[in-house]
This record gives C-alpha cells, structure tokens and sequence, in this order.
C-alpha cells in the first residue's frame, strides 16, 4: 500500500508508447455489393447521367466507384417526379400506410446494417466502430421512429386544425455523417406525407444510392424520393427550382447563409442546420477522469467532422494542469488508421480538400501563438490523415477559437468562475452544443441555462437518439431534427397558412393597399387546395 | 392633431441597444412573473378603455361600435397571452425518452431580441396581437410602427409604463416601414424579425440581409378589424417562431 502510494506519477499513465502492438484487426469488405456506376434516382429508377465522377477512399485514394452527376434536366426531372408523387398519392396516403414503407426501410437497413456500415467507412473514412455501432443503428432507429409518427400527427402538435404537409423538399446533406443525415432529412420528411429530392455531399455519395436500392426493394412508390448527386452546382439548383416548397440543409454556416439569401422572398419554407464551435465546460468539481473520456469523445470522435463538436475546451484554473496532462496521456494512445480496422479510433479525413483546411488551421494556431501537442503517431503513406491535436495557451481571439475547424483539433483556455465560463462559452457566433462537467447538480442546470446551444451534455458528450431533438441558436441555424419538434419543420400549421376571408376593409382608416403593403393577400401557393 | 417621430436608423439601434440590456432580466423573470406583468397591462387597459375607444374614433376613423370592440378584444388579448407565459413550456417542450441511459429534455427559451413589423389595419389591436406573444416567453421587442394612427402606438406606450414592465422590454418606433427595413433586416444583434403583411420586396429585403447573421424570420398576413378580432388570430404558434428548443442531457446513475 504504502508502495503504491509512493510511486511516481508516470507509473499511472498509460504509456503504450511502442510496447503494445495491436495485431490488424480488419474488417472485411468482401460482402458489399457494389456496382461500377450509378447514375442518378429518379423516378423510382437509376437513370445514366452525362457526366460521372468519382468517389474515393479517402484511406487508400482509390476510386470506390463512379456516380452520375446530375445536370438541371435531371434535377428538374427529379423534382416534377416528387411532385407528381405528392400530388398523385402520397399526400392522400393514409399514415398508416406511409408508416409500413418507413417501417420496412428502416428494417431492411438493419438487416444490411454491415454492409452500409462497411461502405460509409470506405466512402467517408470513418472507423469502422463508429459506423457499426452508432452511424448505422441510428439510421435504422430514426426510421422506425418517425415511422410511428406518421398516423399520429394530430397529436404531435397542440391545438385544434390538423397540420398539412409543405409538399416536395429539397434537402442537401453533407460529408461527415452521410446515411445518418440522409435519415435524419427523410424519416421525418416522408412521415409527415412529404416527397422529397435529396442531395447527398459529392465526396459521401455511396451509402445513400445503397439506400436507393432499399427504397426499391421496399416498393416505395416512384418518386417519393429522388436522389440527385453533385456538389453545390446541384445544390444550388435544388434551392432555386421553383417546384421546390421546402429546402432542408445540413452543412457549414457560409453555405447556409447563401441558401437563406437565395430563397429570399420565394415563400419556400427553410431549416438550416449549420456550424458550430461547441464549448467543452469542465469544473473543478467535475469526475476529471470521465470529463477527459468526454472531451475524447467530444473532440476526437469522427475524426472531430462533427459539427457539435466539443472544440473549444473551458477547464477550470485549478484542475486545467491536471487535466491537460491526462488529455495527452489518453490521446496518446488514441489509434490512428486504417477506417476499416477494428482497433481504429480515428480514421481518414474525409478530403484532400478538408485536410488542407485543417492544415491551414493548425499553421494559423501556432502562428499565433497558441501552444500545439501532437502525440507521435505513423500515419499511412496513402489517404488523408490529421494525428488527434490540441492547442493550449488560447486566447477567445485566436482564429483556432473562433472558427470551425472540422477536423480533430482541439482549443484549450482556462476559467476561473462560471460566470466567466458562460462568457467564453458564448462568445461565438455559433450556438449548436455545449457540454458541462460538474458533480453538482444545481451548478449544472443554472450553467445550462445560461448557454446559449441548442444541445447541452450535462456529464456526457456527443450523445443522439431519433426522440431527441437536435440543432442551433443563432448561426448554427434554425429549426430542430428529431423528435416531435423535428416534425414541425415539415408541417404547415393552420395559424400559418390562415389567409384573410375578406378584404381589408373592415376599418374605414384602412386605406387601399399600395405598393409596398400588398402582402396582406398573398398570392396562394400552387399546391394550396 | 400631432407631430410623430419619424425613427431613424440611429433610433432603431439605440432601441437595439435597450432591448439587449433588458433580455437577461426579462427572460429570468419567472414565468408565472411575466404572465402577472401581461395580465397587469390587460388591467391598465382596460383602466383606460374609454380613451382609447376616443382615440379610435377620433384619429382611426372608426366607428363607436368598431372602437369598442377593439379595445376589448386587446384586452382579452392582453389576458390570454398572460395566461400562456407559464404555460407554453409544459405544452411545447418535452421529456425525451432516448434508448440509452440518460435523462433528455427539451424546453423553449426565448430567441432574443426581435423586431416586429406591426400590421397597418387595426392600429391598437394588431399592435398587442404582435407584441404579446413575442414577450410570452421572455423576448424583449422593438414594435415598428407605421399606420394612420400611431398616436395610439404612443398611448399604449404609456399604459405600459404603468403596468411593472420593465423599461426596455417592449420598444415602439413610429417611422417609415421601408426606409427602415433594410437596416433591421442586416442589424446583427435582432435574433428575429416578425413582418406582419410584408410586400414580396420587403420580404426579400429582410430575407436578405437577415441571412448575414442567420436571423429567424417569420411572416404573418395582415387582416381586417374584424378578422384581427377574432380568435384565429391569437395562438401559442405566434409564440413558436420566436423560441429556441434546448435540449440537455445527462447520464442517469447511481
């Protein structure tokens, strides 16, 4: 005993270094089924495009395969399809009915669970046990979740007079959880008796035409969903097409800020779920060996392209040397590598393009002053790969504290109250998460009170579920995924859609309207009966 | 009869300004606080009903019967919207039961600062149909107001001073819509606008330049007397658009 409590400090840390080899674990990729080329989805088909690029495994920079790029005759085919659909069955369908197609996606995902999980690491590079464990299980999950919904909207939302649904959306997901956002956008949006046109990201466009060959199997009418693949060109043409009565978009804040200025005065319908810089919180009175766990997971998870990312640590003046010092034992011994190994914590970046930001990034936080750690770690020749990072010595003016870095970097400043911890905390344009750790309870929920994110991880980190609802205060954007509130964006409430029965002339101070007051009867939309 | 400020873009960031400082104590009002605040102004109202049914007549061109029906339905408005501040949570937010081991919830909190353009019919009650519902959930407001009878706007100012609420929380600037649009639309410390009868030029103004900092916006159609009257135009979903839904988390065990 006595022994024990004399041992110098390093006898506790973990230090692997080189003396514990891990023998490759891989994971085959034998059982997915892939086809050369697909082209785009329209119309409960694949169709050849003119032009096809290629996706790549970001670890090994081989082409996967080629998919169809879809040019305006495409994305214009796609959307008469969904909204031939909309108003041909789909809206009318019984929610029962639509129920048992949400049902069956989300089951046959769950029977190909390993294939999709396999496919999203080769095409994304995450790691294998990210995909296989959380990416893929949510899917299915989010499925069979608002499949339930879709035979009880009366209830989801308070208040007499049933909600309608909008009728096509146009929704654009990005690269860092491909299948898992194509979910999110769908399972609610078809629930609620929407058809819809979906643009997954131009890096991460596999598992979603895997899903296409689901929604097939499943006799999903044709052109409830259409799937359109491209990068932002396509996007932008999505927003812009006037059939278009919603557009849903998962991605950064600049793109996001664009959509909304394009759709301005369009009448279209927007949810935006944008960047963040979310602000780890740890207090001295906080589990500090959980709290590093969690600042792992909130950080290094999904090789840190998460946009509720726990980017920004705030730790507490008193524990902060304690705390840096078991943050770099534990990341020391993080796993770089090859995605579809077993034993890998952090996989590939997912671009060229996304590494050079990084890069960038992390040349700026040095250049400013900021201290950077790095364990030592073999990268693969091949692929695109960022060792797990973080900064200390930040200031709130350094740009590796104000911008979105998308990749595993981390910030580290220090507090000394929890007013300043607020402060710090919300000094962002950003609002998405925040995570606090505190054993205390009260400290806990007053500091969740005062952050202004739409998620808090009180004690935990990262953490998602299909009946939790998800998304941003101020530019992380507006509008929530999942849950009941996830419903909403997909619904036109009766207080919405109310228009004025009689002319505006009940009042005879009302004068007649001019040119700049014409919205007192706005012109009906084409679907409006 | 009078002369009315014309507002300026200065006016409309010292109002801003106001509006901020004013967030953090409002929004930590309990709710069951801000609901007696409504309730009160409902009350000074309705102290002051008469003169209000005057000013209607006089300065709106209505009616005895009109100006009468007006002032009361702004004071039940009033009333209503009292009711929901302690409300609104309970039926808006939600306990989240998530397939791992963790105690999830939701609630609304107020978006921020917002801006409402106020409809040009009915110049007392569609004041009070856009001001309650944004102040429910601890919003602080600046009412922009153009119509043939903003002395009323003026008027209401002053029965709000007399009701507890606090200096800051509901601002009113009487001026022109379209010169002022374009600064409110672009402000980058508004969390959300609400236009009630926006032409499609406004609307894409204020769409525009709100997308430079992500601004919430929500359109609503103005109406006539009648329709601002009855009871579709009240509803916890005028409150929807100007809140944030947080959802917290924490492990459960032992």
């Amino acid at each position: 005993m006595s022994e024990l409590e004399a041992a110098p400090d390093t006898a506790r840390e973990l230090l692997f270094g080189d003396e514990w080899e891990y023998a490759p674990a891989p994971q085959s990729a034998d059982h997915v089924r892939l086809e050369d080329r697909y082209g785009a989805f329209v119309d409960g088909a694949f169709r050849d495009t003119d032009e096809y690029f290629p996706s790549i495994n970001p670890a090994t920079e081989e082409t996967i395969a080629e998919v169809g790029l879809a040019d305006e005759q495409t994305v214009d085919d796609a959307v008469l399809a969904a909204r031939t659909a909309y108003e041909s069955h789909w809206r009318d369908l019984p929610g029962k009915e639509r129920a048992k197609y949400l049902y069956r996606i989300g089951r046959m995902i769950k029977e190909k669970s390993r294939e999709f999980a396999v496919l999203e690491s080769m095409d994304g590079g995450k790691p294998i046990r990210e995909s296989r464990d959380m990416d893929i299980p949510l899917v299915a999950a989010h499925f069979f979740h608002y499949a339930g919904w879709a035979d009880k909207l009366e209830y989801a939302l308070p208040g007499p007079g049933r909600p309608r649904s909008l009728g096509v959306c146009g929704q654009i997901i990005p690269w860092n959880f491909p299948l898992l956002m194509a979910a999110w956008k769908l399972a609610p949006a078809l629930a609620t008796g929407n058809t819809v046109v979906l643009k997954p990201a131009e890096t991460t466009p596999l598992t979603a035409l895997k899903l296409a060959e689901v929604i097939q199997e499943a006799g999903l009418p044709p052109g409830v969903v259409n799937i359109v693949q491209g990068a932002g060109g396509v996007g932008s043409a999505l927003v812009e097409h006037p059939e278009v009565d919603k557009i849903a978009f998962t991605g950064s804040t600049e793109v996001g800020k664009h959509i909304q200025k394009q759709l301005a005065g369009s009448q279209k319908r927007l949810t935006l779920e944008l960047g963040g810089k979310g602000a780890n919180i740890v207090f001295e009175d906080a589990p500090i060996d959980q709290a590093v766990e969690g600042i792992v997971d909130g950080i290094y998870f999904n090789q840190g392209h998460v946009c509720c990312a726990g980017s920004r640590l705030l730790v507490q003046e008193s524990v902060a040397e304690e705390v840096t010092q078991k943050l770099r034992d534990r990341i020391a011994t993080l796993r770089v590598g090859h995605p579809l190994d077993k034993n890998t914590d952090i996989g590939a970046i997912n671009s060229q393009q996304q590494l050079e930001k990084i890069r960038r990034l992390v040349d700026i936080g040095e250049q400013e002053g900021a201290d950077k750690f790095q364990p030592e770690c073999d990268l693969p020749e091949n692929g695109f790969w960022f060792p797990p990072t973080f900064f200390t010595n930040v200031t709130q003016s350094h740009r590796i504290a104000q911008e979105e870095i998308f990749g595993p970097v981390l910030s580290v400043s220090t507090f000394r109250t929890p007013e300043e911890a607020v402060e710090r905390a919300n000094n962002t344009e950003y609002g998405l998460a925040s995570g606090i750790w505190s054993d205390k309870g009260s400290k806990l929920f007053s500091i969740s009170q005062a952050l202004k994110s739409g998620v808090v991880w009180g004690n935990t980190y990262n953490k998602f579920d299909p009946a939790s609802p998800f998304g941003g205060y101020k530019e992380s954007g507006f509008g929530r995924e999942g849950g009941v509130h996830g419903l909403l964006p997909y619904l036109e409430l009766p207080s919405q859609s109310w228009q004025p029965q009689t002319p505006t002339n009940g009042s005879p101070s009302t004068k007649p309207a001019s040119s700049t007051s014409a919205g007192a009867s706005p012109e009906p939309k084409a679907d409006d009966t | 009869m009078a002369n009315i400020c014309r507002a300026s873009r200065k006016d409309f960031r010292n109002a801003v300004v106001a509006a901020r400082d004013a967030h953090d104590g409002w929004a930590g009002r309990s709710a069951f606080n801000r609901g007696q605040i409504l309730y009160r102004m409902g009350e000074m109202l309705e102290s002051r009903r008469q003169a209000f049914v005057d000013t209607l007549v006089e300065t709106a061109g209505y009616d005895s019967g009109a100006a009468v029906a007006e002032v009361d339905a702004a004071i039940d408005r009033l009333v209503y919207y009292a009711g929901w501040t302690d409300k609104f949570a309970q039926v808006f937010g939600s306990i989240n039961p998530v397939a791992s081991s963790h105690f999830d919830f939701s609630v609304p909190e107020p978006s921020g600062v917002v801006a409402a353009f106020c409809p040009q019919s009915a110049p007392l009650l569609g004041l009070v149909s856009c001001m309650a519902p944004i102040i429910v959930p601890g919003n602080t407001v600046i009412l922009l107001v153009e119509n043939d009878a903003p002395t009323l706007a003026l008027d209401l100012a002053e029965v709000l001073d007399t009701s507890d609420l606090p200096g800051g929380v509901v601002n009113i600037l009487t001026g022109s819509r379209e010169e002022l649009r374009g600064h409110v639309g672009g402000h980058r410390d508004v969390d959300a606008i609400l236009s009630v009868g926006a032409s499609t030029e406004e609307r894409t103004i204020l769409e525009r330049e709100g997308a430079e900092s992500v601004t919430r916006m929500e359109f609503r159609s103005d109406r006539s007397p009648t329709e601002w009257r009855a009871d579709e135009s009240q509803s916890p979903y005028w409150i929807v658009p100007f809140v944030e839904v947080k959802t917290t988390w924490h492990p459960v065990g032992r």
